[in-house]
């Protein structure tokens, strides 16, 4: 699109410099989540913002919002600094956050109310947006009545009656079922196109790798722990976008490798544990199943992959989204199951061992990596072994998982360690009495 | 969205929905409202009227058990009742505010609101004297102290519930209401009490049914010296017991029941079924209620003009003022200063509870030897044993029943209103049984007389369970039987395990209601018999009838300490537990 060359001219609607946010975890200890973070958003386009989970995304579209505030660094929209939810800014949100008990109207109109126009103009500005988006007929409706399509639509229409001059988005097409996802986001672009919206740039974040290339200008990459922006891509292929095209899956062949890519300084394969801020048990882990994991390991070890897979293939065939492949894929590296780099997945010797054994085998196996290569499994199992009750309350390693996670990202560890290990069959865990031991339930 | 794209042009010559239906047709329901609207309006007038006057007047008429005058009896309770509930909800909405909105507030507001709700209601009839003084010689003193004593019996849950609402409003409303800079004013009505609305509502059902309950030692106010009697359904009952009038008892109650099916029909039918439209989801097996009256307000013209009277009202406060600002950040600058303000404010509150301290520990000491403090914990222990027994008891019998209702929801949808009645009951109604039973009999009152204590309040466990019952999904009975399970093993895996948290909620009620109960239970007149039960209750009610200030305090202190430690060491663990185990996810 040529409309990006006219983009540069202009200066930029938003402007985000050294844009650092880290919360204080309950040690007293900084979690840094963005690190110096820059992003300019120029008039005309959608810019993507693509990352692991927890790496940030949605904390920088807060930030961008007003919601909250920087910890040191600037947002200024249209050369002032963002301070507090500003006008010209409005957000449509991943689970809706409509008000059940407003109707479409009054759920549309309440941007506008807050605006203190006159009455009149509400009316007919929401009526317009409404009528825009798709909703007519709807207007009386409780979202309740609505299907969830039906329901973003009406997110979108609250969104675009202010007549914002950035969207802001956070996944919002991610709690819609596949082809309803696709319906809304032909529309919007359709619109965009056409240049019926009364935006002037957009900022979307997804986990939806095909989403982005389909529907961004411009791709930023974050990296995870700190939050970074560690490339940026630039998409020139005129919309409309076909998924078959040749380019358009190179693209997205090239986001994959972008996202695989391993940092600065990380050599050794298999490294992935220590590559988190903090090293050993400190690792945050991202919940994945153990079935999750065994369906990957036996997809990629099947024909036609044989062992080594590209990673966008095998999203298509497991009808996975990035948000849960890229956890799954890095669950197996640092297990050393596989090893992931340059957007492909390979398994390891180890890996292969594990796709031909039985049930019984498979889980003595997979104990063995889960205690030699996840320092928190292997210190849980040690602190279990020592005890001459052989049982360990979850608060224990819960408040020493604090000092180096915030609350919730232990809370989630504790849930992955615990399920991995009861897979292993490593040590057994008690949720009524939170209580960690070493019998197995007879 | 594609499809309607260059709709815009044509949208701009529709007409406005306002403007469209301009013509004024009355229908079927406009007639039933208009006669409603009016005979409120000349039902407050003659009544508010009557609440005027001077005591000497009042005196000059005193209650007459005639059951001519009995209408207009209800009429003057049901008022004051209505009275008291636009106060607790005044009340309800600014503390639960302040308390969410303050760190600071919270601090103290929270901590006094789980002590105002552990002090007996009658504890609070120490205030009498202060309103009385308010207006010497007239009326208005004795009807504002009747009404700030049913107050207190239905303002403090239904605070407790708004500021729990207040602090679960989900992080997305905040983060769009936010986001749309939504100002205080518009915030308020649109997200927060919207959100809060359904808690809040089964809240003020519960009040209700508390004020009922005190209601009689409301209107009949005695404190030492001081005795006034306000003409209502309360002093109606009080008087009947002192005659011995069987008769007049039945029409009490037949007064009563007319009042609370009014109050049902007209304010909390409607309430309840508008409540389901601001729940967030659908959930499953309550049964969506139906009104009416409801319908009425939607059809009917009249007061649906009523109805947007009242939004623009709260609208004018949406557009009053210039367009709002945004929101300065939190300066982290003045985090030193925050601290400081943080010292200041929690010595003065330190200070203050000292003081308070002292004065009560003083007042107790001059006028109470120490072996009598022991002794008052004892009864407390007896009162203490009754609540349990009889929690115990209800229990064993209102589980199962709660679970097979509510496995039912057609019977269900009969008998929860049925339970909310029974609720509402008074138990001094029970007297004349219960004291001619015990007399006849022969009974040990210490015994006999503890049923009444949980005659009220064990509809909460029923209520409740049959809530929970009627919650567990289809599914999982599906499976249930799919799988054959029966007999023991059904309740110790699937029913109780299912109603188990709703059971806590309920018995949690109960047991705090019993506490005030035992007031009136262990105390039980009947004409001339004066039935005792040794306990907590008892000694507050002689203290207060006596008008002994000290022994009052130091009942009610010993009282509030029960409840208190039971709540923290039973009841909130339990509560916490019961969410814990029983979460899906
Ligand atoms: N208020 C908070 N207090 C403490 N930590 C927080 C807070 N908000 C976010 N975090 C932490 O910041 C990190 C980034 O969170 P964020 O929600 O921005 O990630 P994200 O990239 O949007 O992830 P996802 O893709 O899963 O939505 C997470 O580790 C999260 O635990
Ligand atoms: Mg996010």
């Amino acid at each position: 699109m040529n409309a990006n060359a006219l983009a540069l001219n202009l200066p930029p609607l938003l402007d985000a410099r050294g844009v650092c946010k880290s919360f204080r975890k309950p040690d007293g200890d900084e979690l840094v989540v963005l690190d110096n973070v820059n992003l300019t958003l120029r008039p005309g386009e959608i810019v993507g913002l693509l990352g692991r989970s927890g790496s940030g995304k949605s904390t920088l579209l807060r930030l961008i919002a007003g919601l909250d505030d920087p910890t040191s660094g600037v947002v200024d929209y249209q050369g002032t600094p963002v301070a507090g939810p500003a006008h010209g800014i409005s957000m449509v949100f991943q689970s809706f956050a409509l008000f059940p008990w407003l109707t479409v109207l009054q759920n549309v109109q309440l941007g506008l109310e807050a605006l203190r126009l006159p009455e009149a103009e509400i009316r007919k500005r929401s009526l317009q947006a409404i009528d825009l988006i798709g909703l007519d007929g709807f207007e009386s409706a409780y979202p309740r009545e609505l299907s969830g399509g039906m329901r973003q639509r009406v997110g979108f229409a609250r969104a675009l009656v202010v007549h914002p001059n950035i969207l802001l988005m956070d996944e919002p097409f991610s709690a819609l079922d596949v082809l309803t996802a696709e319906t809304l986001r032909n529309d919007f672009l359709d619109l965009w196109g056409e240049g019926q919206l009364p935006i002037r740039s957009v900022l979307l974040v997804t986990h939806n790798i095909e989403e982005a290339v389909q529907m961004c200008d411009r791709l930023l990459i974050f990296s995870t722990n700190p939050g970074r922006v560690v490339s940026e891509i630039p998409i020139d292929l005129p919309q409309p976008r076909s998924p078959l095209d040749p380019r358009f899956r190179a693209l997205v062949e090239r986001v994959y490798v972008e996202m695989t890519a391993r940092p600065r300084g990380e050599h050794r394969a298999g490294a992935k544990s220590e590559r988190f801020a903090g090293t050993g048990i400190g690792t945050s882990l991202i919940h994945v199943s153990s079935n999750l994991l065994q369906g990957l390991i036996e997809a990629v070890s099947e024909p036609p992959y044989n062992g080594k897979a590209d990673l966008p293939a095998i999203a298509q065939a497991l009808q996975l989204e990035a948000d849960e492949l890229f956890p799954a894929a890095d669950a197996l590296q640092m297990l050393r199951f596989a090893e992931v780099e340059g957007g492909d997945i390979r398994l390891t010797e180890a890996g292969l061992a594990f796709t031909r054994s039985e049930t019984d085998e498979r889980k003595h196996l997979f104990a063995r990596h889960l205690l030699t290569y996840v320092p928190l499994a292997a210190h849980i199992r040690r602190v279990l072994d020592e005890r001459s009750s052989h049982t360990a309350p979850k608060s224990r390693f819960f408040d020493e998982l604090e000092d180096y996670m915030a609350e919730e990202a232990a809370e989630r560890t504790l849930r992955t360690i615990i399920s991995w290990g009861r897979y292993a069959e490593a040590f057994a865990y008690d949720d009524q009495r939170q209580i960690f031991s070493l019998e197995n339930p007879a | 969205m594609s499809q309607a794209s260059g709709k815009l042009d044509r949208m701009r010559l529709e007409q406005p929905i306002s403007v469209l239906k301009t013509r004024y047709v009355p229908g079927r329901w406009d007639v039933i409202a208009f006669i409603l609207v009016f005979g409120l309006f000349a039902y407050l007038g003659a009544t508010a009227h009557a609440l005027t006057g001077s005591l000497a007047h009042l005196e000059a008429q005193p209650v007459s058990l005639d059951p001519r005058y009995l209408p207009g009896y209800a009429a003057q309770t049901a008022l004051r009742m209505l009275v008291a509930m636009v106060a607790s909800l005044l009340f309800t909405f600014t503390y639960a505010t302040l308390a969410a909105k303050s760190r600071r507030a919270a601090s103290v507001l929270v901590p006094l609101l789980d002590i105002l709700q552990s002090v007996p209601i009658l504890g609070f009839s120490i205030t009498i004297v202060f309103f009385l003084s308010l207006t010497p010689g007239r009326v208005a003193g004795a009807e504002l102290a009747a009404i700030f004593l049913v107050f207190t019996s239905q303002a403090w849950n239904m605070a407790f519930s708004f500021y729990h609402s207040l602090r679960s409003i989900p992080d997305e409303l905040d983060e769009a209401a936010r986001a749309f800079q939504l100002g205080p004013w518009m915030r308020f009505w649109r997200l927060e009490v919207p959100f809060a609305m359904p808690a809040l509502i089964w809240n003020m059902m519960m009040s209700m049914s508390g004020g009922w309950f005190f209601v009689v030692a409301a209107e009949a106010i005695s404190v030492g010296h001081t005795t006034v009697t306000l003409p209502g359904v309360g002093s109606y009952i009080a008087l009947a017991i002192q005659e011995r009038s069987l008769a007049a008892i039945g029409w009490a109650i037949a007064a009563m029941f007319v009042v609370i099916l009014i109050y049902d029909q007209l304010l909390f039918r409607p309430l309840t079924a508008s409540a389901d439209w601001f729940r967030l989801e659908q959930e499953a097996g309550l049964m969506p209620s139906r009104s009416w009256a409801l319908t009425m307000m939607r059809r009917s013209r009249l007061l649906g003009f009523g109805q947007s009277l009242f939004g623009s009202a709260i609208q004018l406060g949406f557009n009053r003022g210039a367009a709002p600002k945004p929101t300065p950040p939190r300066a982290a600058a003045s985090a030193a200063r925050g601290r400081l303000v943080d010292v200041a404010w929690y010595s003065a509150v330190a200070a203050i509870v000292a003081l308070g301290a002292w004065r009560i520990g003083r007042l107790v000491m001059e006028h109470i030897p120490l072996a009598e403090v022991g002794h008052v914990f004892g009864l407390g222990f007896l009162t203490l044993l009754r609540v349990v027994v009889l929690i115990a008891l209800a229990s064993v019998i209102w589980v199962p029943i709660g679970v097979h209702i509510g496995m039912r929801p057609r019977l269900a949808r009969t008998v929860q209103p049925i339970a909310q009645f029974l609720a509402a009951f008074p138990v001094n109604l029970l007297f004349p049984i219960v004291v001619s039973g015990i007399v006849v009999l022969k009974l040990n009152p210490n015994i006999w007389l503890s049923p009444l204590m949980i005659l009220g309040t064990q509809w909460y466990i029923l209520f409740n369970v049959i809530v929970g019952a009627s919650s567990l999904s289809a599914d999982l009975r599906y499976v249930g039987e799919n799988l054959g399970v029966r007999g023991w093993l059904w309740w110790r895996r699937i029913a109780l395990p299912a109603v188990f948290p709703f059971y806590v909620t309920g018995a949690i009620t109960a047991s705090g209601g019993s506490w005030n109960a035992s007031i009136v239970a262990e105390v039980a007149n009947w004409g001339s018999k004066h039935l005792t039960a040794a306990g907590l209750g008892e000694y507050i009610a002689d203290a207060t009838s006596a008008g002994d200030f000290p022994r009052t305090v130091l009942g009610i202190a010993v009282m509030s300490l029960f409840v208190v430690v039971l709540n923290r060491l039973v009841w909130r663990p339990l509560y916490e537990r019961a969410e814990r185990k029983f979460r899906v996810s």
